[in-house]
């Protein structure tokens, strides 16, 4: 018997669970009266509790199991939400997250037992309830009377075992067994009606069983209790050194077991038949000891080595399942439309009906192309559920008061990217918390509201998703951030003086500046934001900041939507073809080359009243063979944010879809290229990633 | 051909220049006649730019520029070898011309030593002795992966 099938569903499922407590905690902070919180929050942590039971999850059942008491009481009005209490329970689902973590690591649930948070909890409920052993008693009174129900049923048909019917080399056994002062019980064992794996659990209690002895017999077979084919109880003689406390205590370990009956079977010699077979017999019982001994070390070694890589699994919305599959068919369609004119094109089939079959055809693979993409997307939500609370804690820890605001949660990024982005996340917002805001103190000084602000929003943007994280802190002191950078070394003095502010906050993200002493000293900004910025760089995206002093600062990711298949517009430079996505192109302009103004001798244009910048692409892309000083030039308006650059170009070829190919990681040539793709005659063309040159 | 038994590794041998170079054959991918290279703006110079090998994109390099030889000179032998590390990354390198494949033993090997061959770059994994000439074998790793200290 082998549970680590449910394995995935488990960890689901119990990610799913913990994500709704924590949040379901969240809100009874805010609201302690709010019975319908906390129904939902006993729901979880009920299921939490029987789920991490079925999987022989101990600690975590302990744990769960201790946390639900308080919600229950909480649940029956017994006892009051306090800020304390909440603290310890979000200690023990952290607790139960570290569980989590290292079941999915390993399949199992490690050894913590976290002792401290199930005293805390049975402290809080103890002093909750205004008695302070009573609890105690109270459990004893529902065990005894669980005894009582116990042995009253005993008297009745509970001691199934009884009829188990032994063979005569197992009658010999259990006489050997008892000459060697190894004691025969008969155990019965009964479980829950309402157990869901009925096997798990008998196979739990086994695996218990031969731990300390040996099952010489079995009432189903050993096979079928395994298949399930076991109403809800079974019998087994075990042959054990241990006493029967012992027996019974070690079966009622296992969860979900309503009842175990044990009791000693005596044979004496005279029953048994024939002496002389118990050498061969005892054999025998052995080998079978043995073998089954071998199963569970097999099916425990299946165990190990079925670790679970848990996969990375989509859940895909059985709507988007429809599309994609509707989309096949047509594209079925539209592949026996192509066949049957071909067929007919012997006859006077015009030309006219074959593009028109061309025609849909595109469309249905735009269609197919576009669903296809959908179906990897996951809503950033997934990401964002756990900041409210990292940020309650940081408000704690820090002792500063503050507020998270998020919009956009429904925005969806492709899977690759989610699984990425939280990291960073979690970094600026924990730069916002920490360095960005000022203490409360400084706040009501500044005549700032106490409580400060921290919004994170996310929305999409062209093909990018725009991830903006803004507080309404101290911003950024560029002048300190200069004179730092000059003390370090990293600029020189003269280089400091010319730099533009925003060139200076680009300093920040350089990894010589994540040290320690700037926390303090500057506004706080650069530790870890050079980690920050390569792993969104790997992701294909950017990261900006903006600041303004005395009002907060604003970091600004940008991610590429969609990864493979991009709409671009393919433009010539010189005997070259580039393609420059369609996402980041505002307008195309015809520009007169006496229109071209000079500001601190760069090119610009003014466009509507826009000073723009000029980007001669042939001069940056060092195009051999361009042609210079023409009247008329063709601008490629091209937008990064609010900001504008127009890109120079020779002729333009048109817009296309491209399949984003990687040129690979060898070639160097500062990010200016995205990547390649092929074309229809097979040439390669470069993309240009136009985030690089705004 | 000596037999492969006695743990001999087998070299394509190659020409650039006048020199002849052997590149252990466990890298090689494919060998391609020279097609149209695009050229991709601001890599390193050695660089020539990326092919179309059957729908992946390959960057092709110039071991010639890398070696600091004059530019190359496209005749009807130059050829395109497909080197791949792994599943992810090839890389093309030119090549005057495609000779041979050989056998070498280890014992027809020689280290190079820093005194008898100018290898500063460590392109060089050893010198091989086939048929009286002398191939200089090519550490690929070495050639490839190195990164352009500017």
């Amino acid at each position: 018997m082998d549970v680590s099938q449910y394995l995935d569903i488990f960890i689901d499922e119990t990610k799913e669970h913990l994500q709704s407590l924590n949040q379901q905690l969240l809100i009874l902070e805010t609201e302690p009266e709010n019975s319908e919180t906390i129904n939902e929050i006993f729901r979880a942590a009920h299921s939490l509790k029987g789920m991490a039971g079925t999987m022989g999850f101990k600690r975590m059942q302990r744990l769960t199991h201790d946390m639900e008491n308080v919600f229950s009481e909480i649940r029956n009005g017994k006892m009051g939400v306090t800020a304390e209490l909440v603290d310890v329970l979000f200690k023990g689902l952290d607790a139960l997250e570290g569980y989590l973590s290292n079941i999915q690591a390993s399949a199992d649930e490690g050894t913590e037992d976290y002792e401290d948070i199930i005293e805390q909890l049975n402290n809080i409920l103890n002093i909750g309830l205004g008695k302070e052993v009573k609890k105690e008693e109270a459990k004893g009174t529902v065990q005894a009377a669980g005894g009582t129900a116990a042995a009253d049923t005993a008297g009745a048909a509970g001691n199934k075992y009884k009829e188990l019917p032994l063979a005569d080399y197992e009658r010999n056994a259990i006489v050997k067994a008892q000459k060697m002062d190894i004691h025969a019980f008969g155990v019965t064992v009964y479980i829950q009606e309402y157990c869901i794996l009925k096997a798990a659990r008998a196979f739990l209690v086994f695996k218990a069983l031969e731990s300390m002895g040996d099952v010489i017999k079995s009432k189903p077979e050993v096979q079928d209790i395994e298949d399930e084919k076991f109403d809800l109880d079974f019998s087994v003689v075990l042959l054990t050194k241990d006493d029967i406390e012992k027996v019974k205590k070690t079966i009622l370990n296992v969860s979900e077991i309503k009842e175990v009956y044990v009791e000693e079977i005596s044979v004496s010699a005279d029953e048994v038949p024939e002496e002389k077979g118990e050498a061969v017999h005892t054999e025998e019982v052995e080998l079978r000891g043995n073998i089954q001994n071998k199963a569970v070390a097999q099916s425990s070694a299946k165990q190990q080595s079925s670790k679970p890589v848990v996969n990375r699994s989509v859940r895909v919305d059985i709507e988007k399942l429809d599309v994609l599959m509707n989309l096949v068919s047509e594209l079925i369609i539209a592949k026996n439309g192509l066949v049957s004119m071909n067929i007919s094109e012997k006859g006077t089939k015009s030309e006219s009906s074959f593009n028109e079959q061309i025609e849909y055809l595109e469309r249905v693979t735009t269609n197919l192309h576009e669903s296809v993409m959908k179906v990897r997307m996951v809503p950033i939500e997934s990401v964002l559920n756990r900041f409210p609370r990292m940020i309650r804690d940081l408000s704690k820890s820090l002792n500063k008061k503050m507020e998270l605001y998020m919009t956009g949660e429904e925005t969806e990024l492709d899977r690759t990217v989610i699984d990425e982005i939280g990291d960073p996340l979690m970094h600026l917002l924990r730069n916002a918390a920490d360095h960005g805001l000022e203490s409360n103190e400084e706040r009501l000084a500044k005549g700032k509201p106490e409580m400060g602000s921290i919004f994170l929003d996310a929305y999409q943007d062209g093909n990018n998703v725009v991830i903006e994280v803004r507080d309404d802190g101290a911003g950024i002191n560029v002048e300190k951030v200069k004179k730092k950078a000059v003390e370090k070394g990293t600029i020189t003095l003269e280089q400091a003086e010319v730099m533009s502010d925003k060139e200076v906050i680009d300093l920040l993200f350089r990894p010589s500046f994540s040290t320690a002493e700037i926390i303090t000293d500057v506004s706080g900004r650069g530790v870890g934001l050079d980690v920050v910025k390569t792993k969104i760089e790997a992701l294909g995206g950017d990261i900006e900041a903006k600041t303004k002093l005395g009002a907060g600062s604003n970091f600004i990711i940008r991610l590429p939507l969609t990864l493979a298949i991009i709409q671009a517009l393919m433009v010539e430079l010189g005997a070259e073809k580039y393609a420059i996505p369609l996402g980041s192109i505002q307008t195309i302009e015809d520009v007169l080359a006496s229109d071209i103004k000079y500001v601190h001798s760069k090119e610009v244009i003014n466009l509507r009243g826009n000073v723009i910048p000029l980007l001669r692409l042939n001069r940056i892309l060092d195009v051999p063979g361009a042609k210079e000083d023409q009247e008329n030039l063709i601008v490629v308006i091209i937008s990064k944010g609010d900001r504008l650059a127009g890109l120079v170009v020779d002729n333009l070829i048109g817009q296309q879809e491209i399949v984003i190919k990687s040129i690979g990681k060898f070639i160097n040539n500062n990010k200016i290229i995205g990547g390649a793709t092929i074309l229809g005659d097979g040439e390669v063309a470069l993309i240009l990633d136009v985030n690089t040159l705004v | 051909m000596e037999n492969a038994v006695n743990e001999g590794k087998q070299y394509i041998v190659v020409k650039i220049g006048i020199e002849q170079y052997g590149i252990d054959i466990k890298y090689i991918d494919n060998i391609v006649r020279v097609q149209n290279i695009t050229r991709v703006p601001r890599a390193q110079h050695y660089f020539k730019g990326v092919i179309n090998l059957r729908g992946e994109i390959i960057p092709v390099m110039s071991l010639r520029l890398k070696f600091g030889l004059e530019e190359d000179v496209i005749s009807n032998a130059t050829r395109i070898i497909i080197i791949k590390f792994d599943s992810q990354s090839a890389v093309g390198v030119i090549v005057d011309e495609v000779k041979e494949v050989v056998t070498l033993d280890e014992n027809m090997i020689e280290k190079v030593t820093n005194s008898a061959v100018e290898d500063k770059n460590g392109y060089l994994s050893g010198i091989g002795k086939h048929n009286d000439s002398l191939v200089s074998l090519l550490n690929i790793n070495g050639v490839i992966i190195e990164k352009e200290i500017v």
